[in-house]
């Protein structure tokens, strides 16, 4: 669907009509993200973020299809191939890195995606579907990253594979023999290495496919804007080419930028140094931590160190974790206030950024060791984090006061809409 | 089938379209879809099992170790299924230790008597992976951590093990695992 003033694809040249009849393509592209895509025309920075994310996975389908190249998924092999990779082959580290970092890179954009969704609670009808599929995508990310973050069988590779396999032996019953599954075998060997490679390989199109699925639900209502108004009239629109094809390149030169900043002058930054030591599986390293993106969600898995109610610590520590996520799927039926844009509600504006601040509590407690400061911030930091989703939210959005919105896009943007008179 | 249903009237003429009742075409459909979509989920099994540990990760599954070496108070680290295993000889003073606990008090209660083997309290086998989510603790190794129930203190999330390497605080869930294990003679101990 589409706004009923959006542009009509007009293919001039003769080969164009041509392929327009037997397979229409590029009429599909020109709708899609070319001039025939009507989008509100106050879209802010915060809304290349989506663009940036597709770019993030284009360069590490690119990127990794390269590194797979020169890489042996042998758990005798591996850790030298990484190595044979960065000092031997040509502009071999440039492209470890740029995959590595690249990862970062992703998750980082794609956070600010998701907290831009919360703060324009871009979940709201009619867009759950979107937002559905992204935490989805989300989720595949997750996977995706850790199963990549295995392949290099170093040290931290090594225990990490074996934490978060260990995750599932919480399970009551079937927990040990599922975790034997997933390795094939009783700690990460050959059998799971090998297995993480083909996964590893095979998620990032999987994500593409969702991508595709994410976008397409997009274009039925179209996108969101900063006042969360709904589109009224062709005034309230710009096409997308080439208004935000422009902005995004911008955006996307400002991205690289500090993309390349952290790529050829911190490229390690984000590593841990540990996982430059091959993996050994008699030792685990006195302090083992996921990945900076796994932060918050380590913190809650550690925060659980008490047997509740029922359910053993181990177990709820791994409930928790995963629910962390899995409230996100219903954050579109938490929140019952029917104005968006976090701009118009004064009451959850500030919860919003409670929000922010208690993930980046967690992200830091989850980066630390499992001292009893540490853990004791995180619990509370988590209970925080539970309570925003499941008893603030709903209650804001039913005592919350809106500030007046505008009458559309139009009038937020120049003052004035005639179609207001 | 078609005869019972025939019997009970419930088949009606073929050729019949006003919709009513089961004709022949409808049980060879079910029959049909049923038997490929069994056939389909036939197929999974090797699609799932391919995944479990294949024959020569389980044939990896034995250990003979000489104990002899180890003094009281020391311990050592082996390999059982590509996992740690800790053999560690207690002192009198942390076979005391572990005695002095009552069990029921514990999360996982288990006395150190049913961890060894009768006559040899004093050796303490048990794997050297975590319960929680499977690191290995310190407190086997020279000058490690032992934690302050002077057993093993696991460096991940915190899981603090007594000298009969019971779970005493933190989030794992149990006690290190025993493997099964028998003494061949004095010195030797066959783990698997």
């Amino acid at each position: 669907m589409s706004f009923p003033w959006a542009n009509h694809y007009k293919p001039s040249h003769p080969l164009m009509v041509w392929l327009d009849e037997k397979l229409p393509l590029p009429r599909f592209v020109y709708n899609a993200i070319g001039a025939g895509y009507p989008c509100p025309r106050n879209l802010n920075y915060f809304w290349n973020f989506g663009v940036l994310a597709g770019f993030c996975l284009m360069l590490q389908i690119v990127t990794g299809v390269i590194l797979a190249m020169h890489y042996a998924a042998n758990s005798g092999l591996a850790f030298d191939s990484v190595e044979h990779i960065m000092r031997d082959v040509n502009w071999g580290w440039m492209l470890r890195y740029a995959h590595a970092n690249g990862a970062s890179a992703f998750f980082v954009v794609v956070y600010i995606h998701i907290f831009r969704g919360f703060f324009y609670s871009s979940y709201k009808a009619p867009r759950e579907m979107i937002w559905l599929l992204g935490v989805v995508i989300f989720l595949l990310m997750m996977a995706t990253a850790f199963m990549g973050y295995v392949l290099p069988w170093g040290q931290m590779s090594f225990w990490g594979a074996k934490v978060i396999t260990g995750l599932f032996s919480a399970i009551p019953f079937v927990g040990e023999p599922l975790q034997q599954w997933l390795l094939g075998g009783f700690s990460p060997d050959n059998a799971a290495l090998n297995r993480f490679f083909s996964l590893h390989f095979l998620l990032p199109f999987v994500i593409a496919a969702v991508i595709i699925l994410h976008i397409w639900a997009l274009h039925i209502p179209g996108s969101s804007n900063p006042t969360g108004v709904e589109v009224k009239s062709e005034s309230d629109t710009v096409p997308f080419h080439p208004y935000y094809t422009a902005k995004d390149g911008f955006g996307l030169g400002v991205f690289l930028v500090l993309y390349c900043a952290v790529l050829f002058f911190f490229p390690n930054a984000l590593g841990h140094p540990d996982n430059y030591i091959p993996a050994n599986p008699m030792s685990t390293p006195a302090h083992i931590v996921p990945e900076w993106y796994f932060w918050p969600f380590y913190a809650i898995l550690r925060a659980f160190t008490s047997d509740f109610l029922f359910i053993p610590a181990k177990l709820m520590g791994v409930l928790a974790m995963f629910s962390a996520i899995l409230v996100w799927f219903f954050l579109p039926w938490l929140d019952t206030s029917p104005v968006r844009s976090g701009h118009y509600r004064p009451l959850f504006r500030k919860f919003f950024w409670l929000l922010f601040i208690d993930v980046v509590v967690l992200g830091f407690c989850g980066g630390s060791p499992a001292e009893t400061k540490y853990v004791l911030i995180s619990q509370i930091a988590a209970t925080y984090y539970f309570l925003h989703f499941l008893v603030i939210l709903p209650i804001v959005s039913s005592i919350e006061k809106p500030q007046p919105l505008p009458f559309s896009i139009t009038e937020a943007v120049l003052g004035t809409d005639e179609a207001a008179a | 089938m078609a005869d019972l249903l025939k019997a009970e009237g419930a088949i009606i003429d073929p050729t019949d379209e006003t919709g009513e009742g089961v004709r022949r075409r409808d049980f060879i459909n079910i029959a049909a879809v049923s038997f490929a979509g069994v056939g389909g989920i036939a197929v999974l099994v090797p699609l799932i099992s391919q995944m479990s540990a294949s024959a020569d990760v389980l044939a990896e599954s034995s250990t003979e170790i000489d104990i002899s070496a180890i003094a009281s108070g020391q311990a050592i680290k082996t390999v059982f299924r590509k996992q740690p295993v800790f053999v560690r000889n207690l002192t009198p003073k942390e076979i005391a230790e572990a005695d002095a606990v009552n069990p029921s008090t514990l999360r996982d209660p288990q006395t150190l008597e049913e961890r060894t083997k009768k006559g040899k309290t004093n050796w303490l086998i048990t794997m050297g992976v975590c319960t929680h989510l499977g690191c290995v603790p310190l407190g086997a190794g020279q000058g490690e951590v032992k934690g302050e129930f002077g057993g093993y203190f696991c460096p991940c999330h915190g899981s603090v093990y007594d000298t009969a390497a019971r779970i005493r605080k933190g989030p794992a869930p149990k006690n290190l695992e025993v493997p099964p294990y028998e003494f061949t003679s004095d010195t030797v101990v066959k783990i698997g």
